[in-house]
């Protein structure tokens, strides 16, 4: 069974081989290479985490924009609306200050009417008393001629009187 | 129709490898068939796998082309002995010491006494399987520090992934790590990667240089019991030395009913057993898988030798199978020069693993 009997001397010799092998591959080689995989895939994985946050804060901002145009666009639609109001009420101020002040200078129209009418009517007075002052004279002139003759006199003034005025 | 014609020229190929197989076979066993030598396959095949003093290359123009290698001993009377293998050659005796040809030192260096009774001193010769070991650790070692010397040079974090040599080691180092062993080991892989892969690469480029018929590849080592032996060793050592202390509560007070274990410990006894039963399997599914298919490459090319006698027509038709058997056993080989790699890692892991179980307790 020559096979299955360990020889010493390459015992001897793979002892060796393999304890140099190991010992450089262990102390130069695969340390280096499991560190330069874990650190790139950490890189990777960090930079994916990055990339991820990055998608998300954009999405946020994309959001916020989103949410300051509408709200914008409401402010728009608000000032618009306010502005109608405001306008409406302004017009609807000056046709009430139109209104009132036509109504205003009817009156004061009325007054001033009615003030002369007055005026003319104290005229009117007035001459209507310098008349019958007038016709007093008159008749005091006559006086005493005849009853019926101031009578007919008194008649006839008023008369002539009343057509005058007319 | 494209499958088809596929087919149709797969069949070309085959029917022109066969005539050549023929035309290249038939003149060379019409010319050696009489000379009348036995073949004797088992003496072929057990040459090829055991060691030997000189590395044959081959037979070119009729002569033997061989590297003599030193032979080192060492005897007690002698002190360290060293000289060229090529003194040996033939059966010549040097300086009292000659390759014995039979009884239980054949094929191996004896110092011959005056008495006429041998003796075998301590043999420390580099021998094909000590030269084809150290070929093969100096290309496991070129290799992975050619890769790590990448690494080395483009240590920034952000520089672009490896290509080429550095890039294919990477591959293969990050499946086995992500695959076998930081599944099997456990949260402490880190610590045992180096040596897992160290033992994936060297088994791995072994295998495969013995494959290879061809110069400085073509030595068997890891289907020398040897070589397996001390890479058992080596997990065995791994794995109990880093052993924790749960691990070891394990073996020698197990989980079990108390009378399994005292006054007759038959568990401990079990699990003492268990500890050298593992590193034991691996050495010797290593070194029968990759002897065993050796031997059968070796077999199946002996045919050709074997059928000359047999007439050209045999000759020439069992050639051709045995080619294409050969290829076939070839492709297979290269399977399980990585299976084998691979399983001895993985196993390893396993060893490792379940040596560092409960670990993190403490």
């Amino acid at each position: 069974m020559g096979l299955l009997q360990p020889e010493s001397g390459l015992l001897f010799w793979m002892c060796l081989a393999f304890g140099v092998v190991l010992f450089l591959l262990c102390k130069f080689g695969f340390p280096i290479i499991l560190r330069s995989i874990e650190e790139r895939k950490e890189y990777i994985d960090s930079s994916l985490e990055e990339a991820g946050k990055a998608r998300q804060e954009t999405m946020h901002l994309k959001e916020q924009g989103r949410q300051v145009m509408e709200e914008a666009q409401a402010q728009r639609w608000k000032i618009l609306e306010d502005t109608r109001a405001e306008q409406e009420k302004v017009a609807g101020e000056m046709r009430q200050k139109a209104q009132q002040e036509a109504a205003a200078i009817i009156e004061n129209a009325r007054a001033e009417a009615q003030a002369q009418k007055e005026a003319i009517l104290r005229q009117a007075n007035e001459h209507i008393v310098t008349l019958a002052v007038a016709v007093a004279q008159k008749m005091l002139r006559q006086q005493l001629q005849d009853t019926k003759a101031q009578a007919e006199l008194a008649g006839r003034i008023l008369k002539e009187m009343d057509d005058k005025q007319n | 129709m494209e499958f088809f014609r596929s087919i149709n020229k797969r069949i070309l190929a085959l029917a022109a490898m066969v005539l050549l197989v023929f035309f290249c076979v038939v003149p060379a066993g019409a010319s050696s068939g009489g000379e009348g030598e036995d073949v004797v396959v088992k003496d072929i095949v057990l040459e090829h796998i055991n060691d030997s003093y000189e590395w044959h290359i081959g037979k070119f123009w009729g002569k033997h082309v061989a590297i003599p290698l030193p032979v080192i001993l060492y005897t007690k009377e002698k002190g360290l002995v060293c000289f060229s293998s090529s003194h040996l050659h033939g059966g010549h005796q040097y300086n009292g010491f000659a390759i014995a040809q039979e009884g239980d030192y054949a094929g191996k260096v004896v110092e011959i006494l005056p008495c006429g009774s041998q003796i075998r001193p301590l043999d420390f010769s580099i021998t094909k399987t000590v030269a084809g070991l150290l070929v093969n650790s100096a290309i496991v070692v070129l290799m992975i520090l050619g890769a790590a010397r990448y690494y080395r040079r483009n240590g920034k974090v952000d520089s672009q992934a490896p290509k080429g040599w550095a890039g294919l080691v990477e591959m293969l180092v990050e499946s086995l790590v992500d695959g076998v062993i930081k599944p099997c080991v456990g949260p402490r892989y880190r610590k045992f990667a180096p040596y897992l892969l160290t033992a994936f690469t060297f088994i791995f480029v072994n295998n495969i240089m013995g494959i290879i018929p061809i110069f400085p590849a073509g030595t068997n080592i890891t289907g020398n019991i040897a070589a397996t032996l001390v890479l058992a060793v080596a997990t065995f050592l791994v794995t109990n030395l880093y052993g924790t202390k749960h691990y070891w509560k394990e073996v020698l007070w197990p989980d079990v009913p108390l009378w399994l274990k005292a006054p007759l410990p038959i568990m401990p006894a079990i699990e003492i057993i268990g500890l050298f039963t593992k590193p034991f399997a691996l050495m010797i599914r290593l070194f029968a898988n990759i002897m065993a298919g050796h031997s059968v490459i070796l077999i199946l090319t002996c045919i050709v030798f074997v059928t000359v006698k047999m007439g050209a027509a045999v000759n020439a038709s069992m050639s051709a199978v045995s080619i294409f058997l050969g290829i076939f056993m070839n492709c297979l080989e290269l399977l399980v020069a990585f299976l084998q790699a691979y399983v001895f890692t993985m196993l390893s892991s396993v060893f490792i693993g379940m040596a560092q179980e409960g670990g993190e307790h403490h």
